[in-house]
């Protein structure tokens, strides 16, 4: 539990609108976390260290220079829309695992749902509240603590069902190879059983024996 | 010393509440103020200035696009709105955003003459606000030079 205090959570934002950027960045900011602004969808990329072309190298740009913790992006941006990010950092092995969020100042349900689907952990309708970041800290420990290898952390939250275990997250990384090809079960109830971990708390003895079944 | 203070304090938080009963604000400029600290006493007023600042631009981009009636990009001026309806809300900017609403409205169906008249009234709607505010920002100053606080403002 220590660990995640250790350093601040890095978030990654995107949105073509200066007054946007400004606003998210305080935001962010004000909820202590470290924030890096772009202005597009191909400038996320490159600062992410994520090059367009399918780079057999990609895999060893995995977080060199750049730990980034969230990345959140406005959907309608030109060019590249925050809908193609996601799209872009999810299909990238070294990058897919960073949780990514859209925010939009139009709410239309056939684009949360495509959104969800495609694996962004959250839609935030613009404009974006305080209140509203606070659903971002569970995402962003999940990262933290999948980096630092597992740790069964003794935590005050209670035990977690092994069917609840449909936990991606803090697996090493031969598990997460064979999880990631059951992967697209989960889709739209995805964000659901996230949720559904994430309250459950991460107290474990052993992932060896834990197979996930959806 | 301290009545003067005590007094600007007054008058200011008189003054937040009356924008915010006069509609020309919302709860969103609320959240607004709860970004800036010590850390950042500047923060809404940098906020409000690009978004007014943008208003202007936008106003006069759409203004070219509305000009010829023969000859509208409506494409432009509903990108226009849109940036503008998104910013006004994002600041609390309520009348601006409401004018927003309607001129999108016109837009959809491609009314130029509705246009022309939501762009009138965004520009005045944020001219007036932008008055507005700059008068609750000079108290503002007025209150940190005499060396008080400024009030937190509790708007039901």
């Amino acid at each position: 539990m220590g660990m995640v205090r250790e350093s601040q959570f890095h978030v990654l934002a995107v949105d073509d609108s200066l007054f946007d950027r400004k606003m998210i960045e305080r935001l962010l900011q004000k909820s202590s976390c470290q924030v890096t602004t772009v202005d597009s969808g191909s400038k996320a990329l490159e600062f992410l260290g994520l090059r367009e072309s399918n780079d057999p190298n990609a895999l060893e740009t995995h977080q060199q220079e750049v730990e980034i913790n969230l990345i959140i992006t406005d959907y309608c941006m030109p060019g590249m829309t925050g809908y193609d990010l996601l799209k872009k950092v999810k299909e990238s092995a070294a990058f897919r695992s960073i949780p990514v969020v859209i925010m939009s100042s139009e709410n239309v349900p056939a684009r949360i749902s495509r959104c969800l689907e495609e694996g962004a952990e959250e839609f935030f309708l613009k404009p974006v509240k305080l209140a509203d970041l606070t659903k971002l800290k569970p995402h962003m420990m999940k990262t933290k603590l999948k980096k630092e290898g597992e740790k069964p952390a003794e935590e005050e939250n209670t035990i977690l069902k092994p069917e609840e275990s449909a936990v991606i997250e803090i697996l090493p990384l031969h598990q997460e190879l064979e999880l990631e090809q059951q992967e697209p079960m989960l889709s739209s109830n995805k964000r659901k059983a996230m949720e559904e971990v994430i309250s459950a708390g991460r107290s474990r003895p052993k992932y060896n024996d834990i197979t996930t079944s959806v | 010393m301290n009545t003067v203070v005590a007094q600007l304090q007054r008058q200011f938080q008189d003054y937040l509440v009356s924008l915010y009963q006069q509609g020309f604000l919302d709860n969103q400029f609320t959240e607004l103020r709860k970004l800036q600290d010590e850390g950042t006493p500047d923060f809404v007023a940098e906020v409000v200035s690009l978004f007014f600042d943008d208003c202007s631009k936008l106003i006069n981009s759409m203004s070219r696009s509305l000009e010829r009636p023969e000859n509208v990009d409506f494409k432009q001026v509903d990108s226009g709105v849109h940036q503008l309806k998104g910013s006004s809300s994002s600041v609390g900017a309520r009348r601006v955003k409401n004018v927003c609403i309607s001129f999108k409205e016109c837009c959809d169906v491609q009314n130029r003459e509705g246009c022309l008249r939501c762009l009138q009234q965004v520009d005045y709607e944020y001219k007036m606000l932008k008055t507005k505010l700059q008068d609750l920002f000079n108290l503002e100053q007025q209150i940190v030079q005499a060396g008080g606080a400024i009030p937190q403002v509790n708007i039901n």
